[in-house]
């Protein structure tokens, strides 16, 4: 075995005292080490974008990225997403467009079209779609959920024009 | 899907770097910059590194800067970072346009640019940049640096002449005249999958006519590389529909392309024209 090594992965805000070896992923490590599933892996080679997080400001693949490169950085992840109960416009633009099938690949779209929309709240349409192409929909359900997306572009922008 | 045990190292200086990776070179050590390409091969087990060395922790290298007329971009300078401009002038836009057809903006934050040319995919878009524009190569070991030129750079597939215990510090461009066109167009089957070729083309003009003409093809063959049939078709020409043409056709004919699941050498070859004509034209638009 290699030697474990001692990191601390913060989640959303939650400090994780972890130990791990250096080859895990850091998908690998949120959700068997800090225990937060709703990250998930789909092909862990980089293709299909599901396991996408945001990483100190920045959308990631976390199966591209060992834990041990993420000790001490900013991590958030669908769980961080909702106020309580309330959840984000973006999560409520999923469920009123049906941005969502099987579910699989939505956190990694939600997290994935939150740092775009949080990047820029303005982003055009063909941009946006430029994001989204990033990441795979096994229900092939990519109409919904650039309509979610964009709903929620559209209502943000409003509020924040008010 | 899980990579093999590895150790891991993270030197913090340049200088601590080159010392960790003459030690752990000979024994499979590898440099760890973006990992977009390099995660995805340890996933499938194709490479079994015992070592890492992680250079993501290295200030120095994370920088973009201009000096006596060449942009030199250091090892851990993301692709993202060419999204807006890196400089004044057409090098800058050349790069902004290029990075777009990279992979997918969540590869784009991690991958580096140095990382694509240290790979040397036959389908990397700056590996092409690098190759159109004569390119030069910094390599560091504890032997000392090492300036490397493009056309001396590139060995094959995944080949370079880099040895095992050198690290590419940084690329360096030339900051083209202001004057210069440039032109970018690939073709791959989705968004964001390696392209089946590619074509980059930067020319002046003088007295109406095209001079220092460049056409680089990447994509087709083992490696990017300037095609001198296709430039010889459009120095001293006026860059009209005709010549462009003519120098798409002499870009197609001068490659050997590679064949594959996805296509057959005829079909790249026609890719290649066809790529050419497009870069000519958006060049000239």
């Amino acid at each position: 075995m290699s030697d474990k090594v001692d990191i601390t992965l913060t989640i959303n805000g939650r400090a994780h005292a972890i130990r791990v070896e250096p080859r895990k992923t850091l998908v690998d490590a949120i959700r068997e080490d800090c225990g937060q599933t709703g990250t998930h892996i789909g092909c862990e080679h980089g293709v299909c974008g599901t396991c996408t997080i945001i990483l100190d400001g920045e959308a990631i693949r976390a199966c591209l990225m060992f834990a041990i490169q993420a000790d001490g950085r900013q991590i958030r992840t669908v769980e961080g997403l909702a106020d309580g109960e309330t959840l984000s416009p973006l999560q409520q633009a999923f469920i009123d467009h049906h941005g969502l099938q099987c579910g699989f690949c939505t956190p990694g779209f939600l997290m994935l079209a939150t740092n775009a929309l949080e990047h820029n709240p303005n982003i055009g349409d063909d941009e946006l779609l430029d994001v989204l192409s990033s990441n795979l929909c096994r229900c092939t359900g990519y109409q919904n959920i650039i309509k979610a997306v964009r709903a929620a572009r559209d209502q943000m922008r409003g509020q924040a024009a008010r | 899907m899980k990579p093999a045990i590895f150790r891991y190292h993270a030197p913090k200086t340049l200088h601590e770097a080159v010392a960790v990776l003459a030690d752990v070179a000979p024994d499979d050590g590898r440099v760890l910059a973006g990992g977009q390409s390099l995660v995805p091969i340890m996933a499938f087990r194709l490479a079994k590194p015992a070592h890492l060395v992680d250079i993501n922790g290295i200030k120095e290298l994370a920088q973009i800067t201009a000096v006596d007329g060449k942009l030199r971009i250091g090892a851990c300078v993301r692709h993202a970072a060419f999204y807006e401009p890196v400089c004044d002038g057409p090098l800058g836009k050349l790069l902004a346009t290029v990075v777009r057809s990279i992979a997918h903006h969540p590869i784009r934050t991690r991958g580096t640019f140095c990382g694509s040319v240290a790979h040397a995919d036959p389908a990397s878009e700056w590996c092409t940049v690098v190759a159109t524009l004569d390119g030069e190569v910094a390599a560091q070991s504890k032997r000392g640096q090492r300036i490397i030129a493009a056309k001396d750079y590139f060995a094959g597939i995944m080949t370079t002449v880099l040895e095992e215990d050198e690290l590419l510090t940084e690329v360096r461009l030339p900051l083209l005249p202001a004057d210069t066109r440039v032109g970018f167009q690939e073709f791959s089957r989705r968004a964001g999958d390696f392209a089946l070729s590619m074509a980059v083309v930067t020319y002046r003009i003088e007295n109406g006519k095209m001079a220092d003409a460049r056409v680089g093809i990447g994509g087709a063959e083992p490696y990017a590389r300037r095609i001198v049939e296709a430039e010889a078709a459009l120095d001293g020409k006026a860059p009209d529909a005709e010549t462009f043409q003519a120098a798409a056709v002499a870009a197609a004919a001068a490659i050997d392309p590679l064949e594959d699941f996805n296509t057959s050498a005829e079909y790249r070859r026609d890719l290649v024209r066809a790529m050419t004509r497009r870069a000519l034209d958006s060049a000239a638009a």
